[in-house]
């Protein structure tokens, strides 16, 4: 039980220090741009297809679901305004941070483990180049950056699920559908929105990072690393879920 | 195989002086006050058991990992009194040849060269470092694989390649982790021939860590050996076999059975 708690408060520390040297590596130059690009087309691009695929489905089938309660009272003229809000407000940061957790962290964690245990990190480190700097800091700001991008096409691509589902039942043309999506939306829905992905995307990026970079050596290692960025990453995106939830309740 | 002829060596300048150094790992006590010197313009052999901490004692030397207790020189710099940064300029001097080649397996031959390259010669131009890259691969003997992922070269091949990415820096000293392990013969052959002709063409003072005692014989000017954490026999090839001593004598037979 001691030597439990023991190794808890040398993980904390670990995470601590590992967190303070992000800061600092992020603010010291020179400045990773090229493997910044690299690192975004490689989060971005390559999880578009799976995103999209998601996001229309998750659009689709929610509109579906929402019909029949809606029917009961005559109200299924207020699918779009329904939709619109379920998905800029909670499902589209939601399923992309998921998504991005299973992809994107997985991939961080089997890499960087990877690198760890082929030597490649202690490789950049003998040879002059920072790898934290390299191998870090340009991940964590990619998926920083592209899960708020990608949270926006979510959205867009799950309205557009949800408009097909309900011109299966309706006549509404996109223009109206649109206009009321874009009544029922505020600017601070949006801005809650970029803030929650902002928080995924950081979160994903670093669990993923640190759990990589800090894999046991040993082929066991790339797999048990892999696994853990992913569990790490949903685990936390649903508790910062429900802490953002309730910060913005607390604010109106 | 011939032993090594001799070569100039500098006995008066030692590019590296380790003393009394200890490292552990939890209980497991790998090194117990380690001393060695590597003197300008020499290959040192470090021979030792798998798992006596020949791999730590050249970790430790370019700081990948830290002393428990002891002194590390390098090129006149206490790397324990270094900051990041003059650590990471001094790194730029010292080339590591790591066991598995450590080749980066996301980028192409050509990559993996310049990559040391545009990020610490970031003053070269696009033409500059083409022909840098190319002419190093020429040296190793490989310039025809510079396309190619390192997953489609041989064991021997990445090794080559993996040394050839050091010498790009044109460090002042090499350490090589096991230049040989895993290897056939005649490749073997060819990496002993390869390190003999860096320290020839690039002036580099150089430890080798090995069990490999034909790699040794053939590469080394002086031979260490590490046993129970201390280096307790120095000397040429024939000087360190020359004993009954139980701790030594069934490496030799090992290796050279009739």
């Amino acid at each position: 039980m001691v030597k439990k708690f023991k190794a808890l408060l040398l993980e904390l520390a670990n995470l601590h220090r590992f967190l303070m040297r992000f800061f600092r590596e992020l603010v010291s130059p020179p400045y990773e741009f090229k493997e910044i690009m690299r690192q975004c087309y490689e989060i971005g691009w390559k999880s578009f297809p799976l995103i999209s695929l998601t996001g229309f489905i998750v659009g689709f089938v929610f509109t579906k679901q929402s019909r029949p309660s809606l029917e009961e009272f005559g109200a299924t003229s207020w699918l779009p305004a329904l939709i619109s809000i379920a998905i800029v407000r909670a499902l589209a940061p939601l399923v992309t941070a998921l998504i991005a957790s299973g992809k994107v962290g997985s991939q961080i964690g089997a890499e960087l483990s990877s690198m760890n245990v082929t030597e490649q990190i202690d490789a950049m480190e003998v040879s002059g180049t920072n790898p934290f700097k390299f191998l870090i800091v340009s991940r964590v700001i990619a998926t920083t950056i592209m899960i708020p991008i990608l949270c926006f096409y979510v959205s867009g691509i799950g309205l557009m699920g949800g408009y097909l589902s309900i011109i299966s039942n309706d006549d509404l043309s996109l223009l109206s559908f649109f206009t009321q999506v874009f009544n029922a939306i505020e600017y601070i829905d949006l801005a809650a929105m970029v803030i929650r992905a902002i928080v995924f995307g950081f979160t994903i990026g670093f669990a993923s990072c640190y759990i990589g970079y800090n894999s046991s050596k040993g082929t066991e290692g790339v797999g048990r690393a892999a696994n853990s960025a992913v569990v790490a990453s949903m685990f936390l995106v649903f508790i910062e879920e429900i802490l953002i939830v309730q910060l913005l309740s607390f604010f109106g | 195989m011939e032993n090594k002829e001799s070569h100039y060596i500098n006995k008066d300048n030692a590019v590296i002086r380790v003393r009394d150094v200890y490292k552990s790992f939890g209980d497991l006590h790998v090194l117990k006050g380690v001393d060695l010197d590597l003197y300008q313009g020499e290959n040192l052999v470090v021979l030792g058991r798998s798992g006596t901490g020949k791999s730590v004692l050249i970790k430790i030397i370019s700081r990948l990992l830290e002393v428990d207790k002891g002194d590390v020189q390098v090129l006149q710099n206490d790397i324990s009194q270094l900051t990041a940064k003059q650590m990471q300029e001094l790194r730029l001097r010292i080339g590591f040849s790591f066991q598995n080649s450590a080749l980066y397996d996301s980028m192409t031959i050509r990559e993996n060269l310049e990559f040391p390259l545009v990020r610490n010669k970031r003053h070269l131009t696009r033409k500059e470092i083409n022909y840098e890259v190319e002419s190093v691969l020429d040296a190793v003997g490989l310039l025809h694989t510079i396309e190619q992922m390192p997953s489609e070269l041989s064991g021997g091949q990445r090794k080559r390649v993996g040394i050839a990415r050091t010498l790009i820096l044109k460090p002042e000293i090499m350490l090589y982790d096991e230049p040989t392990a895993g290897l056939d013969p005649i490749t073997c052959l060819d990496i002993n021939t390869l390190i003999n002709q860096v320290q020839e063409l690039y002036k580099t003072s150089s430890i080798i860590i090995t069990h490999d005692l034909a790699c040794a014989k053939m590469v080394g000017d002086r031979i260490v050996m590490l046993l129970d954490g201390k280096f307790e026999r120095e000397g040429s090839f024939q000087e360190i076999f020359d004993t009954n001593d139980a701790r030594v004598k069934p490496f030799y037979d090992y290796n050279f059975i009739d």
